[in-house]
């Protein structure tokens, strides 16, 4: 009786829970990293509600406090800040509709899982990118 | 001889309605959101009388209310979902988790005091 070759088997990984020290190693398929920057997006704007219920009271007070809006959105430090929430938006949007057709069986299989996974960073980026022109004054 | 072990009873079916809640509320944001780009589209003035008028009938309050009570909805399940992945000191995830619901209902009600002072 012989034994199956058992070189290959013991030699593929094993996965299971890691500890902390090998997050450095461990790379993250890109529907992985979809899904992480889909946490930290949505937890990044739970973080600054304050700030956009700030300014959104700013916008609407008066035409005195638009004013300061405006004023406020011109300085750099908070073009940076809106731009990074604009990003976090951008990308919990896409990654989001990505999910709820995932939830309908669409584009789930796994060369197509991680093509779209691909175009949601890539389209969250590129309209981040539309929204740093406006911003910075580039465009409008 | 001993029984043999039971699956613990579990009927609160609340993560089911939770996942479901997640989905519904981001539909709401999604449509509120083409519905706000469309408003802004028909408002020509850029201005703040312009902008301000978006938000002056009644009907277009409520359905902004509407939208800020399905943000904080889908807000506190997504955090609670973070607390529970993370934390597991269960007097910090306890604080935490009131904390958040405390948070949520504070911006919510100030949503509406910034709504209804327009």
């Amino acid at each position: 009786m012989t034994n199956p070759p058992r070189s290959r088997s013991s030699a593929k990984p094993q996965f299971r829970n890691i500890g902390i020290a090998d997050l450095v190693n461990y790379r993250l398929p890109v529907p992985g990293i979809v899904s992480i920057l889909h946490r930290i997006s949505g937890l990044l704007i739970f973080l600054f509600l304050p700030l956009l219920l700030w300014l959104f009271d700013m916008s609407l007070s008066s035409d005195r406090s638009f004013e300061r809006l405006v004023d406020f959105c011109s300085g750099t430090m908070a073009r940076v800040v809106l731009l990074g929430l604009g990003w976090a938006l951008l990308h919990h949007l896409c990654a989001g509709l990505r999910f709820l057709l995932l939830d309908l069986h669409i584009g789930a299989d796994k060369p197509l899982a991680r093509r779209n996974s691909w175009i949601v960073l890539a389209v969250s980026l590129a309209l981040t990118a539309v929204l740093a022109l406006f911003l910075f004054g580039v465009l409008g | 001889m001993s029984e043999s072990p039971r699956r613990a009873p579990v009927g609160a079916h609340y993560g089911l309605r939770e996942w479901l809640a997640q989905r519904v509320t981001a539909l709401v944001l999604l449509a509120f959101l083409v519905f706000l780009a469309v408003a802004l589209a028909l408002q020509g003035r850029h201005d703040y009388p312009g902008w301000a008028a978006i938000f002056a009938p009644q009907p277009v309050k409520l359905i902004t209310e509407l939208a800020f009570a399905a943000l904080c909805y889908h807000a506190w399940i997504g955090v609670r979902d973070v607390w529970m992945d993370y934390i597991h000191h269960t007097g910090l995830r306890l604080a935490l988790l009131t904390l958040t619901i405390l948070w949520l209902l504070y911006c919510l009600a100030w949503s509406a005091q910034i709504l209804w002072s327009v």
